[in-house]
């Protein structure tokens, strides 16, 4: 895959819809394309995160650690961003992401990250959008899980 | 050492200071005659006064111009036989002085390795250097001349006078007649002028001393502002410096006005008087003539007299500073490190110290009357408050520091009167911070093991006569004889029967101070060379092989790394990579800067790339100033990404806007260099630029064969091509084993591809071999290629390696984290089981483990004992527990 064709996918990405083009070269430019092989971990649960992927091609599962093993609470393709809450916020991964299929990914860095994010708001406001639209996930699971607990009792 | 530089020259040259005399006197009667000759020439061989022609010379008869040419020729034959002495005292003086200095330097860096350790609190390395080294330089040419210059040029000028005083003692009284004047001044001036070199010296030596200091601790001129401070105490120094120059040269230049000045007046007294008395007729022309050529001679050896004195003094000033240095209290015998005894003695026992008594320089009592007796088949903690004393007592038990009273007795022997041969092999030491020599990391280790040259290296025809006039130069010099190409490790000690038993016994002690990991990968990144080492190439090649078949049969690996084929490009190697198709040996095929290379110039023309290339490079070029041109100059995408440095990244954007993209064929040459440097670094799977197709890849791997048959004779040494089945002795042993590239893009490939090598070394058993190799690895100055642990690592295994009857160790681990420290303690409490080990911590609780535990306190020690006894009945043991 050339840098023309990566350019092309990741502006398909909301997240960066409003970038320049030039920019998105940059930012294809001085960032890896990882592929992982079926189950490689791209990040594990607890260690410390340096980096976002952009997911391009293929599926992860996301897993968090549960006490009662592991629990796979989503699958993630083309086009969905992982791992980008660890380098916002300095806290350890907290979910680990395996490759379903196989996965194409751009890594994108820490500094590359914050360096778009800071001198594109649109970029950031989006990023909002994406977070926002997962809490409203998340709470309605929590909200279904609570039910189901109470339903139990 | 004598302290008077004159009595130091007779001492050791005593001999050739008499040859060079008798030569100098030798000369004198050849020197009259050159001075007589002219006369002799000039009022009988020219002007024919008081000699009739044809004259009679040893039977044969002679006309006047026969008789011209006899003196004449003559002549030219004192000229010869002068400048033959000359030449004969001058390479004879060189020769004497360049001994001398030898045997100075020699004796001085004897006294270094002598001096007792408080010295070099006092003494820094920015002193002792310069004194050696240059300070001591003009006293080689000094020695030479001491004695054979002022006898040689005195004679000389009493030559001259003579012959001035036979011709006319008048005009000898007035060529002369101002040298008791300059005698009695010159001197005045001169001792001004030396005290301020005195001084001027002591300047340099602390101006050295402030810029070593700079080096050293220039992280913490970094890390707290302090370059101005630093550059203003540095101006100071050198401006003191300047002042003292400044004096130097007002005086100096002074006695040289003084001395011209007066040799200038022997002319007009000559040109007065000799001239009136000509007119008179009371003096011939010649003898004139022959009078102003005379004095004019003696203008050179009067010089060299007064220059000789100057020198004189600038010796004896410099050779007494540098003596004074180097003669600090307390230091050691010179026998206490030359006495090798008939036999070692086995340090066993019990160790005896008894009223051991130590000060440091300002007079203060660090062990004060300390007394202990311990079994020397026990391990023994030492522990104590901080200025307790423990580390002094480490110094003095390892024999660094004599105590200024008391008793130290191991077994029979007696430690404080014992030679350095018994205390050094059967003592080892380790502080806080081992010192790493600039050598290899084996030498490093064997260094504890090198205390005599104890297997003689053979040498046949030209190589036994170089030993052989090396010795007798060295014992001309009082230096050291011993070879340093002989084998020095003594494998007795270190209980091995060879070289073989020792690397096998190397391996065993790097694991036991957790470093053989560490040096196993020094080895991988190291070079062998396969002419010396056929084994071990042939074992890399069969890991090599071993390797790719893992490889082949692992279907998610197979993408992970591209093996260098021969006919095929290479996608995650460099163009510039793809065409060499090696690995560069030396400058010529700099990867960096392939398009500079005339030959490759060629290649890529031949190979009809040229065109192409100088349009990608036009690509890249335009592509990265798209991408790079609003960032910031230092930004670090530049250095990580760039193909254009940001200094240089105008200079392209400026030529891109010049230069027309279809008119690529008729650019400037520099223009041209320009754009062709771009491509060779493109990777395509790297970069995905999308400017290398198949086509020209193919054209590449073309013009990769042509590159290597055509290759001129003169570069086949600047390249080692990759070769499926041969050993590259350019790269190292890794890449040699991987022999391809690992893939770019595929998540933790170098991690899974090092777990294939892994496995392969572990299943051909090729890890001891590595290790080996690892040992040949070359640390740097003070070892700065390894990390500061490493080091100590090293130091540990090198003061274990040589199995001492006592190793102490003084905190010598407390730099490492807990899990290594307690790894460590634990394998060297067991090999040191019914050895003495003793070990200085600063942590009671780490005592449990040991035999014996010594608590020291104010100099002394407090209490001794089992951990266990003192646990259960010891309060300022319980008392340091509680601390830790």
């Amino acid at each position: 895959m050339s840098l023309k064709e990566e350019v092309e996918i990741l502006r398909q990405i909301p997240l960066f819809a409003k970038i320049e083009p030039s920019k998105i070269k940059l930012l294809a430019f001085t960032s890896e394309r990882l592929t992982f092989q079926p189950d490689d971990l791209v990040c594990e649960q607890g260690d410390n995160g340096d980096a976002a992927y952009f997911i391009m091609a293929g599926e992860a599962d996301v897993i968090v650690d549960t006490p009662s093993g592991p629990l796979t609470v989503a699958t993630l393709g083309k086009n969905d961003v992982v791992g980008e809450i660890a380098i916002l916020i300095d806290v350890p991964r907290t979910a680990t992401i395996k490759a379903k299929t196989e996965l194409t990914t751009l890594k994108i860095t820490k500094d590359v990250f914050f360096r778009m994010v800071t001198e594109f708001p649109e970029m950031a406001v989006e990023m909002m959008r994406v977070l926002a639209e997962r809490l409203v996930r998340t709470t309605d699971d929590l909200q279904k899980a609570k039910e189901m607990i109470h339903k139990d009792n | 050492m004598e302290h008077n530089i004159y009595k130091y020259i007779l001492r050791y040259s005593k001999k050739q200071q008499i040859i060079l005399t008798i030569m100098s006197i030798l000369s004198f009667p050849a020197l009259y005659y050159y001075l007589e000759l002219p006369k002799l020439i000039i009022n009988q061989a020219i002007q024919a006064n008081d000699i009739s022609f044809p004259v009679e010379y040893v039977g044969v008869e002679f006309d006047q111009t026969a008789f011209l040419y006899l003196m004449v020729g003559l002549f030219l034959l004192m000229v010869i036989v002068n400048q033959a002495f000359k030449y004969v005292i001058n390479v004879y003086q060189g020769i004497t002085g360049e001994r001398m200095l030898r045997r100075l330097r020699y004796e001085l860096y004897c006294r270094i390795l002598r001096f007792p350790m408080p010295t070099f609190k006092k003494k820094s390395q920015g002193e002792i250097i310069p004194m050696i080294t240059s300070e001591v330089e003009p006293l080689g040419g000094f020695i030479g001349e001491a004695f054979a210059l002022p006898i040689f040029q005195g004679g000389y000028l009493l030559v001259i006078v003579s012959f001035l005083i036979i011709q006319n003692w008048i005009m000898a009284v007035a060529a002369i007649a101002l040298y008791p004047l300059q005698a009695y001044f010159i001197p005045k001036l001169q001792k001004k002028v030396n005290l301020l070199g005195k001084s001027r010296v002591k300047l340099v030596r602390v101006l050295s001393d402030q810029l070593g200091e700079s080096v050293s601790g220039v992280e913490e001129v970094h890390a707290h502002d302090a370059s101005s401070t630093m550059r203003a105490h540095f101006s100071n120094q050198l401006d003191k410096i300047y002042t003292v120059r400044y004096r130097i040269y007002l005086l100096k230049f002074v006695i040289k006005f003084l001395n011209n000045f007066i040799q200038q007046l022997g002319p007009f007294f000559f040109y007065g008087i000799g001239g009136t008395m000509v007119i008179n007729g009371t003096l011939e022309v010649g003898t004139l003539v022959a009078a102003i050529g005379a004095h004019k001679e003696m203008a050179a050896p009067w010089k060299e007299l007064l220059a000789y004195y100057q020198r004189r003094e600038d010796a004896r000033i410099k050779y007494e500073q540098v003596i004074e240095q180097f003669e600090p209290a307390g230091m050691r015998d010179a026998d206490n490190q030359l006495i090798e005894p008939e036999e070692i003695p086995h340090l066993q026992g019990e160790l005896v110290a008894s009223n051991i008594e130590l000060s440091d320089d300002t007079g203060s009592k660090i062990l004060e009357g300390l007394n202990t007796r311990f079994k020397l088949n026990e391990r023994i903690a030492v522990i104590g408050p901080a200025g307790s004393g423990r580390e002094a007592l480490t110094h003095v038990l390892a024999r660094l520091i004599d105590p200024d009273r008391g008793r130290l007795m191991a077994g029979e022997v007696n430690m404080l009167t014992a030679p350095e041969a018994i205390v050094g092999r059967k003592i080892s030491y380790v502080g806080q911070h081992g010192y790493v020599f600039n050598s290899t990391l084996g030498e490093n280790l064997f260094f504890g093991l090198k205390h005599r040259p104890l297997h003689e290296k053979s040498y046949s025809d030209d190589a036994a006569e170089e030993r052989n006039a090396y010795i007798k130069n060295a014992e001309l010099t009082g230096n050291s004889i011993d070879d340093i190409d002989a084998d020095w490790n003594d494998y007795a000690l270190a209980g091995v029967p060879d070289e073989e038993g020792l690397k096998a016994r190397a391996l065993e002690v790097l694991e036991m101070v957790d470093l053989s990991d560490d040096v196993y990968r020094l080895g991988l990144r190291s070079t062998i060379d396969p002419q010396e080492a056929p084994e071990s190439a042939e074992l890399v090649l069969a890991a090599r092989r071993r390797f790719f078949e893992k490889i082949e049969n692992d279907p998610s690996l197979k993408n992970m790394i591209e093996a260098f084929e021969q006919d095929k490009y290479n996608t995650n190697a460099s163009v510039a990579e793809n065409l060499l198709f090696g690995t560069p040996v030396g400058d010529e095929f700099d990867l960096d800067r392939m398009a500079e290379n005339n030959y490759v110039q060629k290649i890529i023309e031949e190979a009809d790339l040229t065109e192409t290339f100088l349009r990608m490079g036009y690509q890249v070029a335009t592509l990265m100033i798209e991408l790079f041109a609003d960032l910031p100059p230092d930004h670090e995408f530049f250095q990580l990404y760039g193909f254009i440095s940001s200094d240089d990244l105008p200079e392209y954007q400026a030529m891109i806007s010049r230069i027309d993209s279809e008119r690529l064929d008729n650019l400037r040459e520099e223009d041209r260099i320009r754009f062709m440097s771009l491509p060779f670094k493109v990777i395509p799977s790297r970069h995905r630029l999308g400017v290398l197709t198949d086509d020209i890849e193919e054209k590449i791997v073309a013009a990769r064969h042509r590159f290597a048959e055509e290759l001129p004779p003169h570069l086949k040494d600047s390249v080692a091509f990759f070769d499926a089945d041969a050993y590259n002795a350019a790269t190292n042993l890794q890449d040699n084993i991987l022999f391809g590239k690992i893939a770019f893009g595929f998540a933790q490939a170098a991690e899974k591809i090092g777990a294939v090598l892994a496995e392969v070394v572990e299943e051909m058993s090729l890890r001891s071999t590595i290790i080996e190799v690892g040992l040949n690895f070359t640390v740097g100055t003070a070892g700065a290629r390894l990390n500061a642990t490493q080091r100590q690592k090293l130091c540990i295994a090198r003061a274990i390696i040589k199995n001492p009857d006592v190793l102490i160790l003084n905190q010598a681990t407390s730099g490492f984290d807990t899990a290594t420290q307690t790894r460590l303690m634990k394998n060297i409490l067991e090999e040191f089981k019914g050895r003495c080990l003793i070990w200085s911590l600063d942590h009671a609780e780490k005592t449990a483990n040991f035999d014996y535990v010594l608590i020291m306190r104010g100099g002394r020690i407090v209490e001794q004992g089992s951990p266990q006894k003192l646990k259960e009945s010891s309060a300022p043991y319980k008392e340091l527990l509680a601390a830790s």
